[in-house]
């Protein structure tokens, strides 16, 4: 027991190398590039992307907790659909169905009780964004259509579709943008922006470690995870296990789109100044959520941190502007990282080989047998 | 008749980067390489031609600037695809890792570089490249309005590039090796073929021409670059599904594509569909729920290349 335990835990930590690895490369990698475009101000502009949100104190930070929450919940939708073998690019289109649903219930659903408000808002997200995602699991699982063309579609269908409904019945025509949300349709702020100072954070980022949990003992710890990871890495050998592969897909598609519709309510339910645009654009979140799923090796604990990083160094690279550089450094840096997890597998399965020997060698029997006790 | 010939010639717009991005795709994957890069790879290959146009449109215009700059484009493309071959040819990395970096990697480097250059985020261009008539061949009855007329010669390249594609993946040593890699690297491997060169040359080329495309979506639609292609690379991967990895219908896929984009966007000009009482939207939604139905009813068997998104390693089985 205690040898396959520890090689687990090895494996966990050689992963945690090659991402810290990665990151470092990626950094440097940003610091050339500062170097290269104004050598005066790089080092300066490169300590403030490294401070991130310290740099304004407990502010900045609680600034930083609040831009992490819809990256980690895009994240995670993205990862998780990655442990099951789907690549979920459709979090962009689900996200903001789910926004599009908090803002309505938000905004005109004001009979239901002050406090269970925000609350139904923001289960509606979660409906809005898992219906958005069972669409291309339906498709891909009787009808064979490839979830990736299926997501990229339903992204556009779902851009259009609430623009439209934005126009039809929650639209401020001046701004053209959504209209308000009711008062008790924004999530409470459980004391944390006075804690932090930050007027943003509320206990949303409560709600995505809660979801992070979820996923990880869904994942970890039940026979349904287990079920939908061995789809992920071998359909067939799971089909001859008995494993109901198409409802998997379903599931698997539909979770991953709750949960970039809780990022989307989360976001928009914040009641910080943040309303739907009408815009024919997409909604970045949910790209950078393929990024943080990247990061964090669609790991629910690794996708965390990848999304608390991220949301770190963007504060940081909104504070270079103070210098002569643009906060799309931040996105290049993001980008080095994201490749330096190419190299990092590399340097993983060298540093796994090396290391597994001794481990191995060093527990005889007896001892494994103890420690099982 | 008039509509028609408009509607015909803005579906080009529309179609012709579609087409080539998605055949430059279609080397990629037929060699065994997902490319989800390709958004990105338009993105740089429009920037740095468009930059080029932009410095070089005061001695040179016309025709000869725009194929220079198709020149560059591709180079462009193609540099920049190597980053993806390495990470996932080399280093056998799962191939969404460097798809992804690329596609970050691009507009930021496209706003960070124009911003450091020239202070604004926008690389303007003149337009002298429009061809209100081919001749001899814009003459023709029918055919000259419809396809010769207010055109780009970049729209008879995407013609020409789509046919030799097809060529090259069906008639050609090079085309059949390209595609025994895509299927069954280790038989290719088996009677001495290159693996890791073809599938490098596959993403080479597939850079090369989302690049390209990058510049065709461009010119057309706009006088000016903002770091963006508006999503044309991912649906181009949507386009290359919906093709089945085929260059015929990869052609059929762009255009049906191109001609829905086109009614979406054209619509108010044709009277009687503006009278309906259909909301915009809807028009805008119509490709994209055409494509997944047509999709829901044609992809029972998918064709897709049996070792795509498999890093290949000699030494497994």
């Amino acid at each position: 027991m205690k040898r396959k335990r520890s090689l687990a835990e090895l494996r966990g930590a050689t992963s945690l190398y090659a991402a810290m690895m990665a990151i470092i490369v990626g950094l440097l990698f940003g610091l050339i590039i500062l170097l290269f475009s104004n050598s005066k101000e790089a080092f300066p502009a490169f300590f403030t992307i490294l401070a991130g949100g310290f740099t304004d104190g407990s502010k900045g930070v609680g600034q930083v907790l609040y831009n992490a929450i819809p990256i980690i919940m895009t994240g995670l939708s993205v990862g998780f659909a990655f442990k099951t073998g789907l690549f979920n690019i459709g979090a962009s289109g689900q996200f903001t169905f789910g926004a599009f649903a908090a803002i309505y219930i938000g905004a005109k659903w004001t009979f239901l009780p002050p406090q269970i408000h925000w609350l139904i808002a923001l289960l509606g997200a979660m409906v809005a964004g898992a219906i958005w995602g069972m669409g291309p699991g339906l498709l891909k699982a009787f009808a064979n259509v490839n979830e990736v063309i299926a997501s990229i579609m339903m992204n556009y269908i779902g851009m259009y579709l609430v623009n439209m409904m934005i126009v039809k019945t929650v639209y401020d025509k001046i701004k053209n943008q959504t209209k308000p949300i009711a008062k008790s349709a924004i999530i409470p702020k459980g004391g944390l922006d006075k804690l932090f100072g930050a007027n943003n954070l509320n206990i949303g980022i409560f709600i995505a470690i809660l979801m992070v949990i979820i996923i990880y003992i869904i994942l970890q710890k039940t026979t349904f995870g287990y079920e939908l990871k061995a789809c992920g890495q071998n359909k067939n050998a799971s089909r001859y296990a008995g494993i109901n592969e198409k409802r998997n897909i379903v599931l698997s598609m539909t979770i991953a789109g709750a949960l970039s519709g809780i990022g989307g309510g989360l976001l928009y339910l914040s009641g910080s100044g943040k309303y739907l645009q009408v815009l024919d654009v997409l909604a970045a979140e949910g790209f950078n959520g393929i990024s943080v799923a990247l990061l964090g090796m669609s790991h629910p604990i690794g996708i965390l941190f990848a999304g608390l990083f991220i949301a770190h160094i963007t504060v940081g690279g909104f504070n270079i502007q103070l210098y002569s550089f643009v906060p799309e450094v931040i996105d290049i840096i993001i980008a080095a990282i994201i490749y330096c997890g190419a190299f990092a597998l590399l340097f993983k399965s060298i540093l796994s080989k090396k290391a597994s020997k001794p481990v191995e060698e060093s527990k005889t029997s007896d001892e494994m047998k103890k420690e099982d006790n | 008749m008039d509509i028609v010939y408009f509607l015909a010639q803005q579906t080009m717009f529309f179609a012709i980067p579609l087409l080539i991005v998605a055949l430059g795709g279609m080397f990629s994957e037929r060699s065994g390489v997902i490319n989800i890069a390709l958004e990105g790879i338009m993105v740089m290959g429009a920037f740095i031609s468009i930059f080029f146009i932009n410095i070089f449109q005061d001695t040179m215009s016309g025709q000869s600037l725009l194929l220079l700059a198709i020149l560059v484009a591709g180079t462009a493309g193609g540099i920049f695809s190597l980053l993806h071959a390495y990470a996932s040819i080399k280093l056998k990395a799962d191939q969404t890792i460097s798809g992804t970096a690329l596609n970050l990697f691009a507009p930021a480097f496209a706003i960070f570089v124009a911003r450091m250059i020239q202070g604004v985020q926008q690389v303007q261009f003149n337009d002298t490249f429009l061809i209100k008539k081919v001749p001899l061949l814009g003459d023709i009855p029918f055919v000259g309005p419809l396809l010769f007329q207010n055109s780009y010669i970049t729209t008879y390249i995407g013609f020409g590039i789509a046919l030799l594609s097809w060529v090259i993946v069906s008639h050609t040593r090079f085309g059949l090796r390209l595609r025994a890699c895509g299927e069954h690297p280790q038989a290719a491997d088996s009677v001495g073929i290159n693996v890791y060169k073809i599938r490098y040359a596959g993403v080479i080329i597939s850079g090369v021409l989302a690049g390209i495309g990058g510049l065709v979506f461009v010119v057309p639609t706009s006088t000016n670059f903002n770091a963006t292609v508006a999503g044309y690379g991912f649906l181009a991967v949507a386009v290359l599904i919906f093709g089945q990895w085929r260059t015929n219908r990869i052609f059929f896929a762009a255009f049906f594509f191109g001609i829905m984009k086109t009614f979406a966007s054209a619509y108010s000009g044709v009277p009687f569909l503006k009278e309906l009482p259909i909301s915009n939207e809807v028009y805008k939604m119509i490709p994209y729920i055409a494509t997944l139905i047509v999709l829901a009813f044609s992809s029972k068997n998918s064709q897709a290349p049996r070792a795509e998104g498999i890093p290949y390693d000699k030494g497994s089985r």
